[in-house]
């Protein structure tokens, strides 16, 4: 048992040491401020977006395949920006529109994947791209316009599960950690996204699909994207070219804090969103103590250096 | 300066090293004497490349010692193996590609002159270096695009640039022209006349016997003899590398004589291999010997999809078939066993489990859901079989032992129930326990019915298991031997490893 | 083959040079001297990042905390200015370089000493950066007002009195041909090269693998830090919510357009130039043409794309003429 124990916990360290900070966090945060405890008041509270949380998850996947998307939130604000432009301009209802959502970023998200997969380019490069192109077409659809959405589109926020604090977002988030968790460990999708990362040459030669599987992994971080879209529409009433610019970071920040390897093959789900939870925490009890939004990057970035230090360091003491 | 010919300038005693669990040398002992070529002989993995490297300071021993001058040092990188007159040049040469000829050769020490390079003086000792060594390479182009000879060239003239007295030429000619052989043999021969000792790793016996004073020759991690190359015979040398009986004789119980299963018909993929033709049929072992270098793995690589011929057919059950991808060539029951473990096969810190059923998760899954428990009993059941030796079948492949990480990388092949088995090196660098099971479970797939391309420099091994043997020979086949027929001194004559100039 | 060299930086310039005919003909104003003027004027900033970051991503990393450290050294500097209006401009340069080269330092340290992967470690910093910014400043932006005359003359004035070409501009030509110079002459720099080219090859070579890659980390500091004096100089108020922000994306593309390698070890000056001039050029061709100012990231991206794809396509066309 002991034995069983001290394995799995030097495989799963990084794992072990957000779930440490997040316990930390949450501790200093409800002695500090005894609402804390208090889940309304947290949700209510918190800053962190819940679509952060989404893309989060999705990263995590790319991530582990060994690539990165810095596309993800331009895909965003683009699909906004098409969604709004189709309702506005031609008059299409937004129900109908809906579930061009998550359909209008996966076909984005397949211009990485063609241009990764195909082509052989770095995604770091393809995504720095697109990231512009995308941003950039949204601009040109929008202009520094807001444009409203209709109201019964608006406010999904404020549809909670009856008696309880759990608002819709939450919800879609919690759903979509399942799922993503289901998708990365029991499936052959998961597997497949699993050894690329490991090896990419040894997953050829022993005939997993590597660039459909890449291809597919971009699609469905665009999806992804396209879903988060619709959910920030309907919290902020308006599309905007610039929704959700620079959250990127927070992104990869929260994958890497997770235990993510940046190089791919090494990461959790699990992971991924104990340190989302983490920076929301650290977030939210940063701003409830009256600390400025741009100053709060600083701790995000100093909690990042503190958990690959904690698991440089314990890597060498093995 | 220069010390008398035949002064011994280095010495290992006892040198020792092992990957793991997995020792690659035992206790070798050589001397390296000014003013001498000394060959180091040995299939693949006997050990000559290691014990080159230990000198050169990329390894460290494990055991033993190394004297310089009769002084013992430690080597622990090659900067202090060049501090003290080591050189060692690579197979595949290290090249830096938008850094000038010149600045190739200097790297790491350009000159200087006020806090700039000095171009002047750098080019000119470069020119020296190489007009000393007899190649044209003009000092000021960029090593991009340059010729792996060319780049060689380059090393070679950075180890001496640093006074080398000990240059170690590790398979330098595998992938030469016979022309760059040949002037490399006459830099080599002027160095030696300067009272330089060299080190010269190859296998080529026509090259040996050109070049070289002396032969030391490694077999399994041992060194097995050293003779002066005046003294004695290709015959000797050769009987010294493969002279190993086998671990235990494999049995076939039946011969081959259905159909074939596999057709290639006039493949061609120049430069790597032109006009090949050869079958398989069912329950037949085909090898395939030949140099390193000499096409065998690229061939294997064409048949599984991983890149494409020129020209040429390919037919499985009498009917043409396109193979573009791994995936294709499984859809027609092929497998590979690839040559590089470590890069091509192993996935090594994912657990067995994960390893075994990777290629065949889509018959272990149901619309795209893993089934772990038949992973798991599958996974189980080949670690029985194979007799893999681990903890649980859930610890990291990282942690078994060369022979049992290729034991997992088998099972990965045999659970998607190959009918084309492609192998490629299937035992090397395991221990001979572990050989012994792998040829055995090569010879019993086959009486199963499996059709198998056995690729392996171990030549007892080929010709033991082989129904028949091909030889390849600069991309070419030139010979196919009848199981009976084949003797290890007639492959190896056809391979190309003979006193005559080999011809082109 | 022999002899041949496929130059990354010959395509670009005919294509700069096909913008600007292109641009001239539909619009003959471009070339007045107010439009070249501006052109020159998106150099600064640009060229002495996009220098710095250069030097990093030859050595095979990449550096996305150049936006913060202009931001950080471009307020720090600012307010020196404000608190001490006596300072000469130059010498604050000099403290805004030493500034960014501090910063710098932190991100070489990080990446050459504790070996972080530089994406995780310049991450990290261009948050702590950007934070840092504003509790120094305690969100308060400089205003022009308060900052020295001669600070913004930079970027209005030259040497040869109010012409087309300001100090600013002199400046980033400067810093471009001492860093040529320190490339091709100096042992750091061709160190550079060979640690893109081949890291452990360079280290078993005897090149000091870590000193080197930590000093290209400072440089790419240092040219932060001077572009925050000349940000201060070109756009008089330094707000610490806008300065630098998002500029690293502006400074890769550039890096990558100009023909560096994200791989490393492949990169010349001329083509960051050229790079930093083609997106300079762009910006100011559409506003010449009438094209909105929403169209710039969109043509950007473009432009980018098109830069890799373009540059893949040579490299496979190379390798099959060097195979056979």
């Amino acid at each position: 048992m002991g034995e069983r124990w001290r394995r799995a916990s030097a495989r799963y360290l990084p794992e072990l040491t957000v779930t440490g900070l997040l316990a930390v966090a949450l501790l200093l945060s409800g002695w500090r401020e005894p609402r804390f405890w208090d889940a309304a008041y947290l949700f209510d509270r918190s800053t962190l977006h819940m679509e952060t949380g989404l893309l989060t998850l999705t990263m995590t996947l790319v991530i582990l395949a060994g690539q990165i998307d810095l596309s993800v939130t331009s895909i965003l604000a683009l699909v906004g920006a098409l969604l709004a432009t189709l309702h506005v301009r031609f008059g299409v209802p937004m129900t109908v529109l809906l579930p061009f959502g998550p359909i209008f970023g996966g076909l984005l998200g397949s211009v990485n994947g063609y241009l990764v997969a195909r082509r052989g380019l770095p995604s770091l490069v393809v995504t720095l791209a697109t990231m512009a192109l995308f941003r950039g077409i949204a601009q040109i659809l929008l202009g520094d316009r807001s444009v409203m959405m209709p109201p019964e589109m608006v406010g999904i926020e404020r549809v909670t599960l009856p008696k309880s604090y759990l608002h819709a977002p939450l919800l879609l988030l919690i759903v979509a950690t399942v799922a993503a968790y289901l998708l990365l460990h029991r499936t052959v999708f998961g597997r497949y996204v699993t050894v690329i990362g490991v090896n990419p040459e040894a997953a050829r030669y022993s005939g997993v699909p590597v660039a459909r599987t890449m291809i597919r992994l971009f699609v469905l971080s665009g999806a992804m994207a396209g879903l988060c879209s619709l959910l920030l529409l309907s919290r902020l009433g308006v599309a905007r070219y610039d929704h959700a610019r620079g959250w990127e970071l927070d992104v990869i920040t929260a994958v890497v804090l997770g235990g993510t390897s940046i190089f791919g093959g090494r990461g959790t789900i699990y992971g991924s969103i104990a340190a989302f939870l983490l920076i929301a925490i650290v977030q939210t009890g940063m701003g409830v103590a009256g600390v400025k939004a741009e100053i709060q990057v600083t701790a995000i970035g100093f909690l990042l250096l503190l958990a690959i230090f904690l698991a440089k360091v314990t890597e060498r003491g093995r | 300066m220069s010390k008398p010919d035949g002064s011994v300038l280095l010495r290992t005693i006892g040198l020792s090293k092992a990957f793991g669990s997995v020792t690659v040398l035992e206790n070798a002992d050589v001397e390296l004497r000014a003013g001498e070529i000394h060959a180091f002989l040995g299939e693949n993995g006997a050990g000559k490349s290691t014990l080159a490297k230990l000198i050169g300071g990329i390894h460290r021993p494990t055991a033993g010692r190394i004297e310089r001058d009769g002084r013992p040092v430690t080597i622990r990188n090659p900067r202090e193996a060049a501090s003290l007159g080591i050189g060692l040049i690579p197979q595949e040469p290290r090249t830096f590609p938008d850094l000038s000829a010149a600045e190739n050769i200097f790297v790491g020490r350009l000159p200087m002159r006020g806090g700039r390079v000095d171009w002047k003086t750098l080019y000119g000792r470069a020119e020296e270096l190489l007009r000393t060594l007899g190649v044209e390479i003009d000092p000021r182009r960029p090593a991009r695009g340059l010729s792996v000879a060319d780049r060689q060239m380059l090393e070679l003239a950075g180890a001496l640039s640093l006074d080398a007295r000990i240059l170690l030429l590790d398979e330098t000619t595998a992938s030469l022209t016979p022309g760059e052989v040949g002037r490399l043999g006459e830099i080599l021969r002027r160095l030696r006349s300067e009272g330089k000792a060299l080190v010269f790793i190859g296998h080529r016996m026509e090259e040996i016997f050109d070049l070289c004073d002396r032969a030391t020759v490694l077999r399994d991690g041992r060194i097995v003899g050293e003779r002066r190359v005046r003294e004695t015979t290709p015959d000797e040398l050769l009987r010294l590398m493969v002279g190993r009986a086998m671990g235990e004789a494999v049995t076939r119980k039946k011969v081959a004589d259905g159909p074939p299963i596999l057709e290639v018909v006039g493949w061609s993929q120049p430069p790597r291999f032109r006009d090949i033709s050869f079958s398989i049929r069912k329950g037949e072992i085909v090898g395939l010997a030949g140099l390193v270098g000499a096409g065998r793995t690229e061939i294997a690589c064409a048949l599984f999809g991983l890149s494409r011929p020129t020209s040429g057919e390919v037919r499985i059950d009498g009917r043409p078939v396109e193979i573009r991808s791994p995936e294709d060539a499984m859809r027609h029951g092929m497998a590979l066993v690839p040559e590089d473990r470590q890069r091509q096969g192993a996935f090594l810190p994912l657990s067995l489990r994960e390893n075994v059923t990777l290629s065949s998760l889509p018959r272990l899954s149901g619309r795209g859901w893993l089934r772990e428990d038949d992973a798991r009993s599958r996974t189980t059941e080949w670690v029985r079989r194979l007799g893999v030796r681990c903890r649980e079948i859930e610890q990291p492949l990282r942690q078994l032992s060369g022979g049992n990480q290729q034991k997992i990388v088998l099972a990965k092949w045999l659970e998607t129930g190959p009918r084309i088995l492609l192998l490629d090196e299937p035992t090397r660098g395991i221990d001979v326990n572990a050989k012994t099971e792998v040829h055995r479970w090569i010879a019993e797939l086959a009486d199963q019915g499996v059709a198998t391309l056995l690729i392996s420099s171990d030549l007892p091994e080929v010709l033991a298991l082989s129904d028949r043997v091909l030889v390849l020979r600069a991309g070419r086949l030139v010979r196919e031997f009848a199981a009976g027929e084949a003797t290890p001194e007639a492959v190896i004559a056809a391979a190309g490893v003979t006193t005559e100039a080999t011809v082109r | 083959m022999n002899g041949f060299r496929w130059r990354r930086e010959t395509p670009l310039a005919g294509i700069l040079l096909l913008l600007v005919v292109a641009v001239s003909i539909a619009q003959p104003r471009f070339l007045s001297p107010e439009n070249l003027r501006s052109i020159l004027l998106w150099l600064p900033l640009l060229v002495i990042v996009a220098l710095g970051e250069m030097t990093v991503i030859l050595t095979r990393g990449i550096d996305v905390s150049v936006g913060s450290m202009l931001g950080l050294s471009g307020m720090m500097t600012a307010m020196l200015l404000r608190d001490h209006p006596e300072i000469p401009v130059p010498v604050a340069a000099l403290f805004a370089m030493a500034a960014g080269g501090g910063l710098g330092a932190i991100n070489g340290g990080l990446v050459a000493g504790v070996g972080i992967p530089p994406i995780v470690a310049t991450l990290a910093t261009l948050g702590i950066y950007r934070g840092a910014t504003f509790l120094v400043s305690g969100g308060k932006q400089v205003d022009d007002y308060q900052l020295p005359r001669a600070l913004a003359g930079w970027s209005s004035d030259g040497p040869f009195g109010a012409d087309i070409v300001p100090y600013v501009v002199w400046i980033a030509l400067l810093a471009a041909v001492a860093m040529q110079r320190f490339l091709t002459d100096s042992r750091t720099g061709r160190d550079w090269y060979a640690i893109g080219g081949d890291p452990d090859g360079a280290a078993d070579r005897g090149v000091a693998v870590r000193p080197r890659v930590f000093l290209a980390y400072v440089f790419s500091g240092v040219g932060s830090g001077l572009a925050g004096l000349l940000y201060a100089s070109r756009f008089g108020t330094v707000n610490p919510a806008s300065i630098g922000n998002g500029f690293e994306l502006l400074v890769i593309s550039a890096t990558v357009i100009g023909g560096v390698s994200i791989f490393g070890g492949s990169g010349t000056v001329a083509g960051v130039l050229l790079g930093s001039l083609l997106l300079g050029t762009i910006s100011v061709a559409l506003a010449v043409l009438n094209i909105a100012e929403t169209w710039q990231s969109a043509v950007y991206g473009a432009v980018l794309l098109a830069a890799l794809l373009a540059d893949d396509a040579m490299r496979r066309r190379l390798e099959r003429e060097e195979r056979g």
